[in-house]
């Protein structure tokens, strides 16, 4: 009963914070509802009419949702890297924005299984995919390993993100014996969703262009660019707008790391067109039609010089300690390194993966109005979630906004502050 | 007061109601996998099956269910040297196994290629349209579902919806796909079609006499395949290509028959499988008879 109780003013307290905001918070939030409704009368076509509406065909099987499926995963696995110092070295500036990471990455996931769902054909039979009405062809389907891991890492973020807002709204402290051995275990799961998209197409023999042991680790090493990219500027956002406190050198710390993870990325792309154009072999036409076009089929290149100098100047901002902590430079990095990293791990991943198809035919493929705005609905509703999560996290964790008694329980300097 | 009559009336109400409540149990209780559904609910199925597209038809079709026989494994050769690229075979096998007319749906792909440069994809041309076939200086190779022994396709699939029967026949279970596509993304052939739009199969194109793992009408949203025209090879007959080609290139049989000519073919003539280095293990082989 008295949980019931708790729970109750936990939710009208959220509702509250959600309901109550300036000007631009409203103007926000109708730009999302306006995508998201532009998104479901796409996706409502699209249903009715089949995925003929796509650009997709049998040539290009995969398209757009799944690239951004993909680059998503990424974002989700991001959290990691913020969870790995705050928890296991204790470093402090980090910790507090952990919960922000982990925000994040129940949005992504959010956004992840939306674009899955509308890119099958049948989503009235998802439920196929659940036992015990259902089947899950588990462990062989690689697919059916995704499924269980991104579920499980939803879940595991979900009851941290959740529990410590919950306790930090009631003005206690979070229960260790819960959260840290969830924290632990979200470290190797982050790694192990990102592992397991890969390996789903990693493991297809039909096609050179992903069937490459490299696939997994530059999957890692992208994550750990575009994740942080994103959070970097929300943080500063918050900072901005809200007494949300963060240190400049946490931002500068995560940046450092980012410099890092890019490199790595770099590097690992370089071993792969090295391999692919010094050996040139039958398997160099897919490299080939991402960075230079066959004949006449050049959709693709401009995509895929864009990214390479988007990842570059991003390397370069980040390593450089100066441009790193200055704000402008700080801002272009994280913009470059998200462009660069949703390019190269979109289109420039499942494409010509895709392209030439398994009996050499050319179909250039580039996503119909209808999926543009199917995925901007997606986008925006996985923002919107975003951005209420956020609205309620942010006064909890700055005790901004609790239950009163139990502020009056904790009259000290730092909780009282404003 | 109570007349004798009204106790009958309720017994057959209830004898009504319990026969319905067991149809419901062995039916309505969810679908299924084909592939796992017990031997009296399948039949069942199969007659709602053969109610539902006989109504959408408006003719009588038949849903066959016949099982593998036993000691059979089907492979087929197909004779380079003969084909002569005329598209016979892909136009009896959309006639044959009820693909959609509109978007055109075709399981087989005939690819033209240049002699000089031998079996090579990336020079392939599937859209040749000359005047006349054969062209000077090209072969042609057609491609379909490679029945494969060790299939990529079955395993990637996450619901199970795909399979290998015991003669080799690899099938789909139209009502229990999702769409996913990733069978499509694994197979080295191009044999999975996806149906991107509701398949346009007018009342009189309708062959009546199908299978349920074969050409029995699809979904939208499904993906489907070659099967060896299993509704006419379970049943003693060729497959609709074999019994079409004007050149007498495609040859079919059970390879566990030491004397069938697919055997014949396999130990006498010049053989190739496509990609062999995938390991797929294709029970579709060609060969050079000349």
């Amino acid at each position: 009963m008295q949980t019931i109780l708790l729970f109750s003013r936990f939710t009208r307290g959220s509702a509250k914070l959600i309901l109550r905001g300036p000007r631009s918070y409203w103007v926000w939030l109708a730009f999302l509802a306006f995508l998201i409704v532009s998104g479901l009368f796409a996706y409502t076509a699209q249903v009715q009419t089949g995925l003929a509406l796509s650009a997709m065909r049998d040539q290009v099987s995969w398209g757009f949702y799944i690239g951004n499926f993909t680059f998503l995963v990424g974002v989700a696995a991001a959290a990691v890297i913020l969870v790995i110092p705050a928890y296991v070295y204790d470093w402090k500036p980090i910790r507090e924005i952990v919960i922000y990471g982990e925000l994040l990455a129940i949005s992504a996931i959010v956004m992840c299984l939306l674009f899955v769902l509308v890119d099958i054909g049948r989503p009235d039979r998802f439920w196929h995919l659940i036992p015990p009405f259902g089947y899950l062809n588990f462990p062989q389907s690689i697919l059916a390993w995704d499924v269980l891991v991104l579920n499980l890492y939803f879940v595991i973020n979900f009851v941290v993100a959740t529990h410590i807002l919950y306790r930090a709204f009631h003005g206690r402290k979070y229960a260790k014996r819960l959260v840290v051995p969830l924290v632990l275990l979200s470290i190797p799961m982050a790694v192990g969703i990102h592992t397991v998209t890969a390996f789903l197409y990693n493991g297809l023999a039909a096609r050179p262009y992903w069937n490459s042991s490299i696939l997994a680790p530059q999957f890692l090493a992208s994550a750990f660019c575009s994740g942080p990219a994103i959070l970097l500027v929300v943080l500063q956002l918050l900072r901005r707008f809200t007494r949300f406190e963060i240190q400049d050198q946490a931002i500068w710390k995560i940046a450092e790391l980012m410099a890092y993870a890019m490199f790595l990325n770099l590097f690992l792309h370089g071993a792969e067109a090295f391999k692919e154009f010094y050996s040139d072999t039958e398997h160099l036409l897919y490299t080939k039609y991402w960075y230079t076009g066959l004949g006449d089929h050049r959709t693709l290149v401009p995509y895929a010089w864009s990214a390479v100098a988007l990842n570059v100047v991003a390397f370069a901002l980040f390593i450089v300690p100066a441009a790193r902590r200055h704000w402008l430079t700080l801002n272009i990095g994280c913009l470059a390194t998200y462009a660069g990293v949703y390019i190269e791990k979109g289109m420039g991943l499942i494409i010509p993966g895709l392209t030439p198809d398994t009996l050499g035919e050319i179909y250039e493929y580039y996503p119909t109005l209808t999926e543009l705005r199917v995925a901007a609905g997606i986008f925006a509703l996985g923002f919107l979630i975003f951005t209420l999560m956020l609205k309620v996290a942010v006064p909890i964790s700055l005790g901004e906004f609790m239950r009163r008694e139990s502020q009056q329980e904790l009259l000290d300097p730092v909780t009282q502050r404003g | 007061m109570t007349t004798p009559e009204k106790p009958k009336v309720s017994r057959r109400l209830f004898a009504a109601s319990g026969a319905s409540a067991a149809a419901w149990v062995l039916t309505a209780c969810g679908p299924r996998r084909l592939h796992e559904v017990p031997r009296d609910r399948l039949r069942v199925a199969i007659r709602e099956m053969e109610r539902k597209y006989s109504q959408q038809a408006g003719k009588e079709v038949k849903v066959s269910d016949a099982g593998a026989l036993p000691g059979v494994e089907f492979a087929y050769a197909l004779d380079i040297s003969r084909c002569i690229g005329c598209r016979r075979c892909v136009y009896a096998c959309v006639e044959e196994n009820n693909q959609s007319r509109n978007p055109q749906l075709h399981w087989i792909k005939v690819l033209s290629m240049e002699k000089e440069k031998g079996v090579d994809f990336s020079h392939a041309d599937p859209y040749y349209h000359p005047a006349t076939v054969p062209e000077e200086g090209h072969f042609y190779v057609p491609v379909a579902c490679q029945q494969c022994k060790n299939p990529p396709c079955t395993k990637v699939c996450p619901t199970g919806a795909t399979w290998t029967e015991p003669d080799g026949i690899v099938v789909i279970d139209y009502d229990w796909c999702i769409g996913c596509r990733y069978c499509m993304a694994a197979c080295p052939y191009g044999a999975r079609h996806f149906n991107w739009a509701e398949p346009v199969l007018p009342a009189d194109a309708v062959n009546t006499d199908t299978h349920y793992l074969g050409n029995r009408p699809r979904p939208k949203g499904v993906v489907e395949k070659c099967t060896f025209c299993i509704q006419r090879t379970r049943a003693g007959k060729y497959p609709a290509c074999v019994d079409v080609c004007p050149a007498g290139a495609r040859k079919f049989g059970n390879l566990l028959d030491k004397d069938s000519e697919i055997r014949y073919i396999i130990e006498h003539k010049r053989v190739l499988v496509l990609k062999e280095e995938l390991n797929t293990v294709p029970r579709f082989f060609y060969f050079y008879a000349t």
